[in-house]
């Protein structure tokens, strides 16, 4: 079975008919050639596939292109604007927060959405009381971030990385 | 004159683009590829009656399926042995499909190649393989045992045996003052980088050529196999090694099944054909590591020396033996880290088993012989209620003693010489940074608080940067610009940076003037791969001395532009200049315009090179003899063995009384790894190797039933860890240069994981007060171990006895 959607990926529409069967990460990949999320395993345990999907972050592996009809979404390539990097991209350049790259698309696109999650006071299992206030100190930071897989293991560095760019943010 | 850049903490160039999402990794390219899906063993062992593919060629979008049957010439014959190292008894290798057996789940039976990845999918579903069920060997018991083996033919699962001796071991543990016996125990464990294999092939007919992509640690290792498989002259085969996400080892082992067959059927096919691994076939048909028995005795003087050192290895080499009987030989030389055993005899027996090959992961054995020392000191130490630390220093080698041999071969066939290294001050730095005096009293007062905290210690010393060679080749062009390329391939090091680095000091120019290519045989066709911490030194190595021959170059034609010496002549900013003379000079961009005698005019630049431009030595011709044209230089380096990186790792780590679970508290790291190219690159290979270390030690491990199933094929179940298990890591850097290479550095890459299970098992023992002997540890494997401590089944450390002894006669408790 066909549907007809409208992506809009990274401030561009885009009017495509999809299998509904087809995830978001590969009518991403597939059908738009927008390669940064990467598939580290298709399962939604790797993270590699993170976007914003309206502003928060999903595995893109987990949804169906069908059910983003009309959304908003941004990938890496989208998250920095006029030639410059996001924050939170130019933490990680700052921080050597990767190596390979592979999972790195994913880890930005996870930190700009939990960043925002932050903001907004959202609870995470860190260990405190969900009626407190977020604080992100790098227990908070490594809680949060613990849904993207980097196996390069630069998670001191992303740690650094996210928590600079929190400041910068302030 | 320009800063330095070798030393600095230069940001990686790699960054931006790999940021941005312009990374491209070998699933980003091929777009119009047809897809190849392999149809793979469910059984680990059985032979292959019948293919039936009847009901795939139905499907819709169907390009091609084959089998063995398909095969012919070399493509039929089974896949090479790639390191034929004279201690292999029977040394087995997969066909490229299977051939009659398969031998572990995952071993690839039929290629199906369609429009797309789904349909290829489908199709492959619709295949029917009948099988017969035989009798799986799994693990190394049953190995041993041979009640089955593995391989048709054979009377045992013995693939490979060695024996390395330096003096009569068992003779001096017999005489020695003091003797042990411990029987240790590592499980299997997998590199799983990010990016699984991967492979897109292209045939071109009108050339006869075909041009390779593979997510692959060596592009000249995987052309010379390719080749060789389709009957092609090398030549005609172009490897070219994209953007890798990570391979820590996996990706060495070449060529596999699938990068055959994908240019095999490329080329039959005249079109694209890519396949991509999924995170399962990565799991099940890639290949592991780590899993090995040790049984070690010791004899020992009452310092702690080690008079007599007999280890026995079994090694699990999994189902073929294409690669992986370097892994016990590796084991069985690193063993002996910075220590200097009285005798030493180190035999291992390489066993079949009817589960996924072994090969290289990051470490490559080394974890495996350091837990094996490593136990054996806190084992000596506990004996003689003497300090950890204290007997790993009487068995240090000094540095007055370097160059160190110790009498054995090396993986590389050559001696095992240390080239270099300071081992005391390593550890009397590790011992600063973690807080080893004052531990005690801590220790002490977490349990006056009902906490259990307990320290470890593990050296290790890491042959690195073997041969037998790397090239460079360097090219100024006519911009002025600066082309770099070496042979071996990049999955995340940081080699682009720290090679233009190198190049950058050498020649006079800016970092950003500098491009560098790896993983391209179009580029560099003669290399070997990157393995074995061996990029800065081998690759680093050829760059810097291919560089110099350009600037010798540049000299020369410069000053005969300039009518000066050569001698009196600098490079800075990318312009040769007079010394101290900066003005009367030319940018490396017009040397390079001069350096290439031309007979025709293209741009203004090029007039100056013509023939006409200025007047002419007519007793010489235009490319003197024994030059050749442009400004560009080859060189490789090639050293004499490898060179020996060493460090110290100390941990402190908590065990919680009720639910067992174990956190680390501190990690430090001490590392010399001679001269540092750029300490931010080094530092994060020491974070991602520490991260694995960890890993292995606490999570990791590969968790077959006895049918040879893998039950936990997938990161839901095999548990890599997250930001959230890793912890912050101290890190303290030596410099002891080595004499070996031109740069006086030593590798880097693997350092961080391998005293890892080692130094966690002697915290979390100090923590429980008994002894810990096999690895990885999950809080539940801690809860089994209390509860055979407690029913007396497992012996308490003596030193826990007595600090136990000392609380009671303090306190007037009795001791229990």
């Amino acid at each position: 079975m066909e549907s007809d959607i409208i992506l809009r990926v990274n401030g561009r529409e885009w009017p495509l008919r999809v299998d509904t069967r087809t995830t978001l990460l590969d009518a991403l990949r597939e059908r738009l050639g927008v390669t940064s999320p990467k598939k580290g395993c298709d399962h939604g345990q790797c993270g590699a596939c993170t976007v914003l999907l309206d502003g928060r972050r999903i595995n893109g592996c987990l949804v169906l292109a069908v059910a983003c009809d009309g959304s908003e979404v941004v990938t890496a390539e989208g998250l920095g604007t006029d030639g410059e990097l996001h924050p939170v991209q130019q933490a990680f350049v700052d921080h050597d927060g990767f190596q390979c790259g592979y999972c790195t698309p994913g880890q930005v696109c996870s930190a700009v959405g939990m960043l925002e999650e932050v903001a907004a006071g959202w609870p995470s299992a860190a260990g405190r009381p969900v009626a407190d206030t977020p604080v992100l100190d790098d227990a908070e930071i490594r809680e949060r971030m613990s849904g993207n897989l980097c196996r390069c293991g630069a998670y001191a560095n992303i740690v650094t990385a996210v928590r600079a760019a929190k400041e910068v943010s302030r | 004159m320009s800063a330095r850049m070798f030393g600095a903490p230069v940001q990686r160039t790699e960054d931006e683009r790999l940021l941005t999402g312009r990374g491209a990794y070998l699933d980003d390219l091929g777009a119009d590829a047809y897809a190849a899906v392999f149809v793979r063993s469910p059984h680990a062992h059985a032979r292959v009656r019948d293919v039936d593919v009847t009901d795939a060629l139905d499907v819709d979008g169907l390009i091609a399926v084959y089998t063995h049957e398909d095969l012919t010439g070399p493509m039929a014959e089974p896949l090479p042995l790639l390191l034929p190292h004279p201690c292999i008894v029977d040394g087995r290798t997969p066909h490229a499909l299977a051939a009659g057996y398969v031998h572990h789940v995952g071993a690839p039976v039929a290629m199906v190649v369609a429009r797309d990845r789904y349909l290829a999918e489908d199709a492959a579903e619709r295949i029917a393989v009948d099988y017969e069920v035989l009798a799986p060997v799994v693990g190394i018991e049953a190995a041993v045992a041979a009640e089955h083996v593995v391989h048709a033919g054979m009377s045992d699962n013995v693939a490979a045996h060695l024996v390395q001796e330096v003096g009569d071991a068992r003779a001096a543990i017999a005489a020695a003052p003091h003797r042990l016996e411990l029987d240790l125990d590592i499980e299997r464990s997998a590199c799983t980088p990010m990016e699984g294999r991967g492979v897109y092939a292209r045939w071109d007919e009108a050339g006869g050529s075909l041009r390779l992509y593979s997510s692959t640690q060596t592009a000249s290792g995987v052309r010379a196999a390719v080749a060789a498989k389709l009957g092609l002259d090398v030549g005609r085969v172009e490897v070219v090694v994209p953007d890798v996400g990570g391979g820590f080892g996996v990706k060495i082992m070449h060529p596999w099944p699938e990068e055959v067959m994908v240019p095999w059927a490329a080329r039959r096919l005249g079109h694209g054909v890519k396949w991509t691994e999924d995170r399962r076939e990565h799991f099940i048909a890639a290949a592991h590591e780590r899993g090995q028995r040790h049984t070690v005795r010791a004899g020992f003087d009452d310092e702690g020396r080690l008079l007599g050192l007999d280890v026995e290895i079994l090694h699990d080499n999994g189902a073929y033996l294409p690669y992986g009987v370097i892994v016990p030989i590796v084991t069985s030389t690193q063993l002996l880290g910075p220590y200097k055993p009285g005798a030493y005899r180190v035999e291992f027996r390489s066993l079949y088993t009817t589960t996924v090959i072994v090969t290289p992961y990051r470490g490559a054995g080394r974890p495996q012989g350091v837990f094996a020392m490593e136990r054996t000191m806190d084992a000596i130490a506990d004996r003689l209620g003497r300090d950890r630390a204290e007997v790993r220093e009487v068995n240090l080698i000094r540095p007055d003693e370097m160059p160190y041999d110790q009498g054995l071969l090396f993986q590389d066939g050559r001696p095992l010489v240390y080239d270099s290294g300071d081992y005391p001050r390593t550890l009397r730095m590790v011992k600063e940074l973690i807080g080893w005096e004052g531990f005690a009293a801590e220790r002490e007062r977490a349990r006056a608080e009902g906490r259990r905290i307990g320290i470890g210690l593990a050296c290790y010393v890491e042959g690195t940067g073997p041969g037998p060679y790397e090239g460079g080749h360097v090219q100024v062009g006519t911009d002025g610009r600066v082309r770099v390329a070496t042979g071996l391939t990049s999955q995340g090091q940081g080699h682009h940076t720290i090679l233009a680095q190198i190049v950058a000091d050498e020649l006079g120019v800016a970092m950003s003037d500098v491009e560098v290519t790896t993983g391209d045989t179009r580029r560099m066709p003669y290399s070997v791969g990157t393995f074995a911490s061996r990029g800065a030194v081998m690759s680093g190595s050829a760059v810097a001395l291919a560089a110099r021959k350009v600037r010798e170059k540049a000299l020369r034609v410069a000053a005969d532009a300039l009518e000066a010496d050569p001698g009196d002549l600098e490079i800075a900013g990318g312009r040769v200049h007079v010394r101290g003379v900066p003005g009367a000079g030319m940018d490396l961009g017009t040397v390079a315009v001069l350096s290439n005698p031309l007979r025709y005019a293209f741009d203004e630049a090029s007039r100056a090179a013509t023939q006409f431009a200025r007047p002419a030595d007519h007793a010489a011709p235009p490319v003197p003899e024994g030059d050749a044209p442009g400004l560009e230089g080859t060189d490789f380096h090639s050293p004499l063995r490898s060179t020996f990186a060493n460090g110290a790792h100390a941990v402190v780590v908590e065990t919680d009384p009720e639910t067992a679970e174990i956190t680390i508290l501190r990690y430090c790291v001490v590392h010399d790894c001679g001269r540092l190219v750029n300490p931010l690159i080094v530092e994060g290979q020491i974070h991602g190797g520490v991260a694995q270390g960890v890993a292995g030690a606490l999570y990791e491990r590969m968790a077959y039933d006895a049918d040879g199933q893998l039950l936990n094929a997938s990161f839901m179940d095999f548990l890599v860890p997250y930001a959230s298990e890793i912890p912050p890591i101290r890190i303290a850097h030596l410099e002891t240069p080595s004499p070996l290479n031109p740069l006086g550095v030593k590798g880097a890459g693997e350092a961080g994981v391998i005293p890892g299970a080692a130094v966690i098992a002697s915290a979390i023992e100090d923590a429980e007060g008994f002894p810990v002997r096999s690895m990885p540890i999950s809080p539940s494997d801690l809860f089994g171990l209390r509860r055979r401590f407690a029913a007396g089944e497992i012996p308490p450390l003596r030193r826990a006895e007595r600090a136990r002894g000392r609380r009671a006669n303090e306190t007037g408790e009795p001791d229990v």
